[in-house]
């Protein structure tokens, strides 16, 4: 890649449109947080950027062990991206087993910088290599940048008073600071994060900016690195911006429906990964009189939810498809009462306990369908960590307007991941609205329906003259009595289906990006959306006759999809499970559509959806997924 | 928040003067003849006028069971929820709504068996709810299978050799959950009854209130040994706040302590060495020696174990509320804007 030039002083400096980098490092060693200082000092240089963060399985595997690896992957563009990037152009290892779970990624030719000093022969041997690959010749094909990482950061901390433990833990700072030279980045944005972190531990403080300084010193003064490389900002449009996770927009847009239908907040719910995020995020904002409840299982979280929406509040609970399976029940209920409530999950891999700390998209069908009866919900799904924020606000204008528990299908992709946000005025999103029934003549009936929209009155305890009685058993829809009656419950039935299938008439028609007909259609849903934009996007510009759409609303579909679907001559469905989606269009639309299943707890990469796109296209040969062994990272 | 929802709260009211008859629904009830739970129904009727609550701001929520049916028959806001739930959805209405008045009711297998979890971490944390378990001993809804307050070696449809398990007694668990109001009555003492539905209510914290309730189909007579009218004087103990406890048609007979056990005394004159009772002990210890007590050992202990004072769940959620929002008056854009942004033009 670079010629060797042991005479240059002055670095080589490389204009690249896009690189992709990971950090990877002992569960200890603080990755994310390095990856969160680097992404937050390119979100302000101004690049576009995607983040995948990947958490180990054990809170604390064994120090230096292979489960115990803790990775962040950033890629950052002058140009518009939407994924984190298939592989990483440069890789930093902080100790053995972070090369071994990760190396397998790494491009060929791409940048390896490692902590030469974490390579003891019992640092080797917990990463169950038998020789030092920093000396087997096996890492021939990359750039390998021994640094001695440990040893130059505690000379950099000599006058430190701090035990040398505690020195160690500032390597991620130096780390931080080589990388941020390789880049030309400023140090600003993390010397202003860590005063403010840090500000009541001037040691600590003093500890992890010597160590940031020293790293950057040691890129700009030594000459190991011959070229520099840059990154132009990405075109966007004006406004202010910041960095912000799907989980952080998600807590953010359900605060935002508050803010808008002046309706106070209340979110129930029992810790689950990747979804305890949003409890955390809402539990802080007490000032807006959000008031979080900490359940004793997610079967009263959902209750206690139901309860809230009863009593008239914006009710909102979060969890994971496991959760979600346990709070079927009470969603059941909340679809019988006809109450407007949000569900959040944050999808994870299944079955069961599955992995809990990696993605999947495969609650599809049991937010479709995973209750007892016939049980409709209105289902959305947001598609990049940023839309999480309005699709927030969609799930409750939804629910309120048409008396529907509404589910919120987010994913750890979506929910770990990042991106910089253009900050919008909540002008921008849709009013959200809803009434109470008022006191008339007679006796009150709770099911009389609105005439468009099928929802029902709603009365709430406090309203005089408006007492009644709502529950799980069906009810008569003149008086909301219990009632038996053969011809009252199919009317009910379908009642309840036809309002949530009358939900069409409220949302967007599907957008297509591309022609809107031609030879293929890729269609996603949810946190795909980067992976199939782009790689459609790659087909377009090879002279392909590719268009993709994202599905945000799954449950009624948007009104134009049939239309879409007839203008393509083959549809494709990347998703990430066996094929849910194709199930729902396959039996609405009678449309061959094909699958594209990975269940790899990994998101798709743009060059697998792009291979598919080809295959389909017959223009190679089947395509099969190549997954790295050992597994990318974490355990 | 009273305003968002147009309620009337009793200070801004006229306090309403009821009837009976105000909280008597156009509805049929379905209970079978000689059910014990049409007892429950009239003594909580005719203790609700008492409250002086608008009746708009009453709540009844159930779970599921013959028990549950109850919010149908009380002109009141109610909701019949689901098996065992109805503890989650009545902490999620008065967390949202303190100011309502909210009454779980529930059964012995709604709210100890499949809402056995529920019924703990309500009571843990002391929400201000009135919660009233109707002790049949039996599921009746079902038809007739032994309950978790069954006595063991019952014969039942799913039991036909005996049930093989050890029943729960409902006060110990109220206690051990550390609920401050801890109450038991029957059906069949109506003044007693409605007194402790009174109390229960006007309890501040969350109030436990079993109910020995006769299930004449499935269960007929299980309390019939020590509630009926013949015998009650000499087989309940009925328990007052502050006085020695004393049983018996003249209340003749004492309970006296040694060391942890309970002794019955009988035909004892003096005071001198009964047990005096205390609800609001600093302990427990006197009501788990009470709650221990039972038939045919004992004279059965009915009445308030225990009341005592401690912070109300809700109000501490809305008082973090209130000083969070002095300290740091909410910006929305503030928030938006995170720790760092920066502007393109
Ligand atoms: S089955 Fe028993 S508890 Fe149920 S209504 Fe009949 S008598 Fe009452």
């Amino acid at each position: 890649m670079t010629t060797e030039s042991p005479a240059l002083t002055t670095p080589r400096v490389e204009s690249r449109e896009r690189v992709t980098v990971r950090f990877a490092g002992d569960s200890g060693d603080g990755m994310q947080l390095t990856g969160t200082q680097f992404t937050k000092t390119a979100a302000v240089f101004g690049n576009d950027l995607a983040t995948l963060p990947d958490y180990p399985a054990e809170i604390r595997a064994p120090t230096g062990s292979l489960p115990g690896v803790s990775g962040f992957q950033v890629s950052f563009a002058s140009t518009d991206i939407r994924t984190p990037g298939d592989a990483p152009d440069a890789l930093v290892a902080m100790n053995p087993a972070a090369l071994k779970t990760n190396i397998g990624d790494l491009v060929p030719g791409g940048l390896l910088i490692v902590d030469e000093d974490e390579f003891s022969p019992a640092n080797l041997k917990k990463a169950s290599y038998t020789t030092n690959p920093l000396e087997d010749g096996s890492l021939a094909a990359f750039q390998v940048r021994p640094i001695r990482i440990t040893h130059q950061n505690e000379l950099a901390l000599a006058d430190v008073d701090l035990p040398s433990q505690q020195k160690f833990l500032s390597r991620n700072f130096y780390a931080l600071g080589v990388v941020l030279w390789l880049y030309g980045r400023s140090l600003d944005t993390t010397i202003r994060w860590a005063e403010e972190k840090f500000g009541r531990n001037p040691e600590v403080l003093d500890a992890n900016l010597k160590a940031l300084h020293a790293g950057h010193a040691f890129g700009e003064t030594t000459e190991m690195f011959h070229t520099r490389y840059e990154v132009a900002p990405a075109p966007v449009p004006p406004g202010v911006y910041r960095h912000i996770s799907g989980n952080e927009a998600t807590a953010l847009g359900f605060l935002a429906a508050s803010v808008k239908s002046k309706l106070p907040l209340f979110y129930a719910s029992y810790p689950i990964t990747p979804a305890s995020d949003v409890l955390h995020e809402l539990s802080k904002l007490r000032n807006f009189g959000v008031k979080t409840f900490q359940a004793e299982d997610e079967i009263a979280a959902m209750g206690a939810a139901i309860g809230a929406s009863y009593g008239g509040h914006l009710a909102l609970t979060g969890t994971s498809g496991p959760g979600l399976a346990l709070k079927s029940e009470g969603l059941n209920l909340a679809v019988m009462t006809e109450l407007p409530v949000v569900i959040i999950d944050v999808q994870r891999s299944g079955p069961s306990t599955g992995m809990p700390t990696k993605t999947e998209q495969s609650d599809l069908l049991q937010a479709m369908y995973g209750r007892n009866g016939d049980s409709p919900v209105a289902i959305v799904a947001p598609a990049t960590p940023s839309e999480c924020f309005g699709m927030a606000i969609e799930a409750f204008r939804i629910a309120l307007k048409h008396m529907v528990p509404v589910i919120y299908l987010s994913d750890g992709y979506l929910g770990n991941g990042s991106e910089p946000w253009r900050i919008p005025s909540l002008d921008e999103f849709a009013d959200i609205t809803y009434s109470y029934a008022e006191a008339g003549e007679g006796d009150f009936n709770p099911y009389k329906r609105d005439p468009d929209t099928l929802a029902r009155n709603w009365a709430v305890p406090g309203q005089p003259g408006l007492e009644h009685r709502i529950g799980g058993i069906e009810k008569s829809a003149d008086n909301g009595n219990i009632s038996y009656d053969p011809g009252n419950h199919h009317r009910m039935t379908l009642a309840r289906t036809e309002k949530v299938a009358r939900v069409a008439n409220d949302i967007p028609d599907l957008e297509v990006t591309g022609p809107d007909s031609g030879d293929l259609l890729v269609l996603g849903w949810g946190g795909t959306y980067g992976a199939i934009t782009s790689a459609a996007e790659r087909a377009r510009n090879e002279g392909k006759s590719v268009s993709s759409a994202q599905l945000r609303y799954l449950n009624p579909f948007p009104k134009n999809l049939g239309d879409v679907l007839s203008r393509f001559n083959k549809v494709l469905i990347p998703e990430l499970n066996t094929g849910q989606l194709v199930v729902l269009i396959r039996s609405k639309f009678l449309v061959d559509a094909v699958p594209f299943n990975k269940i790899a707890g990994q998101p798709f990469k743009i060059a697998e959806v792009q291979a598919k796109i080809d295959e389909l296209l017959g223009l190679r040969e089947p395509f099969e997924f190549e997954f790295a062994v050992p597994p990318a990272i974490g355990g | 928040m009273a305003t968002t929802n147009g309620t009337t709260t009793n200070d801004e009211l006229e306090l309403p003067v009821l009837t009976r008859k105000d909280f008597v629904t156009d509805q049929e009830v379905r209970w079978c003849p000689g059910c014990g739970d049409y007892a429950i129904l009239a003594q909580m009727q005719r203790m609700l006028p008492r409250l002086r609550i608008p009746k708009e701001n009453l709540v009844f929520i159930s779970g599921i069971g013959c028990s549950s049916r109850f919010p149908y028959y009380v002109e009141t806001y109610g909701f019949h929820s689901i098996h065992g739930r109805a503890p989650t959805i009545a902490s999620g209405l008065k967390t949202a709504r303190p100011e309502l008045s909210v009454f779980v009711i529930t059964g012995d297998g709604d709210g100890l068996s499949i809402g056995g979890n529920h019924m703990l971490h309500v009571m843990r944390r002391n929400i201000d709810l009135t919660i009233i378990l109707f002790n049949n001993r039996i599921y009746g809804l079902t038809k007739g299978q032994f309950s978790p307050t069954s006595e063991m070696g019952k014969v039942t449809k799913s039991s036909p050799y005996g049930t093989t398990e050890r029943p729960l007694n409902p006060i110990r668990v109220a206690l051990a959950a550390g609920a401050t109001f801890i109450a038991r009555s029957i059906d069949r003492d109506t003044a007693h009854l409605e007194e402790t539905l009174y109390k229960a209510a006007k309890h501040k914290g969350v109030s436990f209130v079993e109910v020995y309730q006769n299930c004449n189909i499935f269960n007929d007579g299980a309390f019939a040994a020590f509630a009926d009218k013949g015998v009650r004087q000499d087989k309940l103990l009925y328990l007052e706040d502050g006085a020695p406890l004393r049983f018996g048609a003249e209340r003749q007979h004492g309970i006296t302590l040694d060391g942890f056990e309970p002794r019955v005394v009988e035909d004892v004159s003096s005071d001198d060495g009964l047990v005096v009772h205390d609800a609001a002990s600093r302990t427990q210890n006197l009501a788990n020696i009470l709650a221990e007590m039972d038939y045919p050992d004992y004279p059965v202990p009915v009445g308030v174990f225990r009341d005592i004072e401690a912070p109300i769940f809700e109000d501490l959620i809305a008082a973090q509320v209130e000083s969070a929002r002095q300290k740091s008056p909410p910006n929305f854009q503030d928030l938006l804007n995170g720790s760092e942004t920066w502007e393109v033009s």
